[in-house]
């Protein structure tokens, strides 16, 4: 709730401000004014200089809440969205930019996991193939030793055994 | 109806009832086999339930009357998608061959369906590849907080916003800019973008290792590609039902509009969307019934697919029209308060004097003053409307990495959510991609293009790798306009023609009595009336009245597309183009080639036959 104790810290949060932005015065709450206050907690304010008494040019105060505006924010706990001063622009912060794009990393892992998936598979049934041709070979002794012996038993067929590992339609 | 044509020397290409009977006794085994039946139904299941069930169905029910489109969705699902689907299993199991085999078996001349039906796999499979490296990318991303697409870059002197992402919103941004960098018509290639084409590698080289060795392979894959989109769905349906909002949506999206049911368009929509929402006519049903033992009962996976595609169209469209109700909500409480907060800073007020629920009648208090309502028309204050929010019906990419993203970016715990909705499009279009892979891969293997030493591995690989060359033309800056293009063209009308020749052949030239034999032989009963009256007269008539109006539509209508424009008068809204005249080729490619391969094939049969003849040769 807006009340005189909220406008008197407004008032400190700026005469502190301008305290950082001209060193040497000593800004304080009576050097701030502020007037046309509203229901809707707007107002106008203006600076007056302690020492001469004079009003402080509009480019200096601007300067001095865009130095300190983070605090001024803080002191309300409000963001550059909730508390306007119109006319001063907040500057955006710049993003934070990774050395890696973490989407690079994300890539990596996949592309890394489906390599190796697609290595161990195309590796696994070259060693089958090679196992098989080794066995079909010493079969292919061992029937051949069988049909010298076992002529009158019919023949060997050969066409459903298990050739080959691969699937083929 | 005892028409059927003469088909000479039918019962020496296929295998007759004896030799199946013994075929399976003696298990042969260099034809692969399905580990059991869970996966066969799992790996059916993830061919036909795909993105379209997610981003296309939604939008036919909502755009047409709501609760009203389920009554043509159902009635056309049981007259024209069961059929259709137990056309396949059945001519699958009975004849164990793929597409091309089964066809040419039925009728050397009919091997044109065949090779259209892989053509036309091979087509959708590059096009549909490329949504899911779009996926992947998305995907990728989901691993920061904040979202890349929440909030929009600062421009180069950190003064302010990307001025594109400034007049459009951080999703759109996201997606044209950063993601496509689209270019502004279909004639500026632009280059190659880098980034999308790591992610087709990444794409195609998980499709590869997942069909490396045919159903062995994918067969264990579809336990996790098919289950886990359910999983998700429901996970979201529980996050979404707690959210605000999300009931209007569901709401919205149910409430019947009876009126729409006069409409013809409303059929015809939902007929196209049965049938290509069951992956009908690819030659992967086929081939993946055809490792079925021979007692099978296919006419009860028909049923069992056919409702369970129907159910998850209906759950998908419910979880999605409960966050796009959940994010209208959203938009219209920032509309509102954006209002809000211009009459307070016009007219002074105090904090919480106008609050969602006094707005109405506190805005006419001051517009009754003169003073007071010539501000509140300087302030031209934004009409905000829930039902403009809700009916914003999208569809296509354009729900997925747009609007839903943009409704993931307001839940709290966003890149979990993002997380998971992007890995369930993926599952859901891999498992697509399955059945797309065994619709290329087998009838290669049956023309015996490639030499029959050469293994499983070897064919997938060289289909992965051509399919990913050309795919390439997706990753060029004018790759979304190219990605539309294929999607209206290579996937729409020729589908339409192979089913209707699919089922002409199966009932007037394979015979229907032979079918029913069949059938009876291997299910143990004949198929009843139904059957009969939907595969010879209602399910044909039905997919030729779709292809009619389809093809009026298309050949009358200007071709049109819509292009990303940041220079354009009405940025962000898209910009429509007609197409330049060299598109027509692509298009006659596109959809005239796979379908003129039917009576193509057919004619160069004839004409090696009677060319063989004259030489003395009998090629039957």
């Amino acid at each position: 709730m807006w009340d005189d104790n909220e406008m008197f810290l407004f008032r400190s949060t700026v005469a502190y401000a301008m305290r950082r932005q001209l060193p040497g015065q000593q800004f304080s709450v009576p050097n701030i004014v502020v007037c046309n206050e509203t229901a809707r907690v707007s107002f106008w304010f203006v600076v007056m200089s302690p020492d001469m008494g004079s009003l402080i040019p509009k480019q200096q105060v601007e300067k001095a809440v865009r130095m300190s505006r983070g605090r001024i924010n803080s002191a309300f706990m409000l963001t550059d969205h909730t508390l306007e001063f119109i006319g001063i622009a907040p500057t955006l912060a710049s993003p934070y930019t990774p050395d890696t794009p973490p989407w690079l990393i994300v890539f990596g892992v996949v592309m890394g996991v489906v390599v190796a998936g697609i290595i161990f598979l195309v590796g696994s049934s070259v060693v089958q193939k090679k196992r098989k041709k080794k066995q079909k070979s010493t079969d292919n002794n061992a029937e051949v030793n069988e049909e010298h012996s076992a002529v009158n038993e019919g023949v060997y067929n050969m066409s459903f055994t298990d050739e080959e590992r691969i699937t083929r339609i | 109806m005892r028409l059927v044509l003469p088909n000479p020397g039918l019962d020496e290409r296929i295998p007759s009832h004896e030799d199946l009977e013994r075929l399976e006794k003696e298990t042969a085994a260099d034809r692969p086999k399905w580990d059991n039946k869970a996966q066969y139904l799992l790996t059916c299941v993830g061919f036909c339930v795909g993105l379209g069930n997610v981003w296309r169905f939604p939008y036919l029910c909502q755009s047409h009357g709501g609760g009203a489109f389920i009554i043509p969705f159902i009635i056309l699902l049981v007259f024209e998608g069961v059929p259709l689907l137990h056309l396949e299993f059945a001519i699958g199991q009975r004849l164990r061959k793929g597409s091309v085999g089964a066809w040419a078996a039925i009728n050397p001349y009919l091997a044109g369906v065949g090779i259209a039906s892989m053509t036309v796999s091979f087509l959708v499979g590059m096009y549909y590849n490329t949504i899911i490296a779009w996926v992947m990318w998305y995907f990728f991303h989901s691993f920061q907080d904040p979202l890349p697409w929440s909030q929009c870059p600062l421009n180069k002197n950190l003064t302010g916003l990307v001025s594109e992402c400034e007049r459009s919103t951080p999703v759109d941004y996201f997606w044209y800019r950063e993601t496509l960098n689209t270019s502004e018509a279909i004639d500026e290639s632009g280059g190659l973008q880098w980034w999308i084409v790591i992610c087709l590698v990444t794409a195609w080289s998980v499709l590869y290792i997942c069909c490396i060795r045919g159903i062995e392979t994918t067969g264990k894959a579809v336990y996790i590609t098919s289950t886990l989109p359910y999983v998700v769905l429901t996970i979201f349906l529980i996050r979404g039902l707690t959210l605000k909002g999300s009931v209007d949506g569901i709401k919205f999206l149910f409430t019947p509009d009876l009126n729409e049911l006069v409409n013809p368009s409303t059929w015809l929509d939902a007929g196209a969307q049965v049938f290509y929402s069951f992956s009908l006519a690819f030659g992967g049903l086929i081939s993946f019934s055809s490792y079925n033992p021979i007692h099978n009962n296919c006419e009860q996976d028909a049923v069992i697919i056919a409702l369970v595609n129907g159910f998850t169209s209906i759950f998908a469209a419910t979880v999605i029209y409960s966050i796009i109700g959940f994010r209208a909500t959203e938009q219209f409480d920032a509309c509102l308060n954006g209002n809000i907060m211009e009459l307070l800073n016009a007219f002074d007020l105090a904090e919480g004097s106008i609050t969602e629920s006094n707005y109405n009648e506190m805005l006419q208090n001051l517009n009754s003053t003169v003073s007071g309502s010539g501000i509140i028309e300087g302030l031209g204050l934004n009409n905000c409307s829930l039902q403009t929010f809700l009916s914003d019906g999208v569809e296509g990419t354009g729900l997925a990495f747009i609007v839903f993203t943009e409704a993931i970016t307001k839940m709290p715990f966003s890149p979990l959510w993002s997380v998971l909705f992007f890995i369930m499009l993926f599952c859901l279009g891999l498992s697509t991609m399955f059945g797309a892979i065994e619709g290329v891969v087998v009838p290669l293997q049956d023309l015996k293009i490639f030499p029959k030493k050469c293994p499983k591995e070897v064919v997938t690989g060289i289909v992965c790798l051509v399919s990913f060359l050309i795919a390439l033309i997706f990753a060029l800056r004018s790759g979304n306009y190219w990605l539309a293009l294929f999607d209206g063209f290579a996937g729409s009308i020729p589908l339409l023609i192979i089913a209707f020749c699919e089922m002409t052949g199966v009932a007037y030239l394979y015979g229907m009595d032979r079918f029913n034999e069949d059938i009876k032989f291997m299910i143990g009963h004949k198929p009843n009336i139904f059957w009969q009256a939907t595969w010879r007269v209602i399910s044909p008539l039905i997919v030729l009245v779709i292809f009619v109006f389809y093809f009026v539509t298309q050949v009358s209508a200007e071709l049109t597309y819509i292009t990303w424009n940041p220079s354009s008068a009405n940025f962000p809204a898209l910009v429509s183009l007609t197409y330049p005249s060299w598109v027509y080729v692509i298009i006659f490619i596109l959809a005239g080639v796979p379908s003129l391969m039917i009576p193509g094939v057919a004619l160069y049969k004839l004409f090696q036959r009677c060319c063989c003849k004259k030489t003395g040769f009998n090629m039957n």
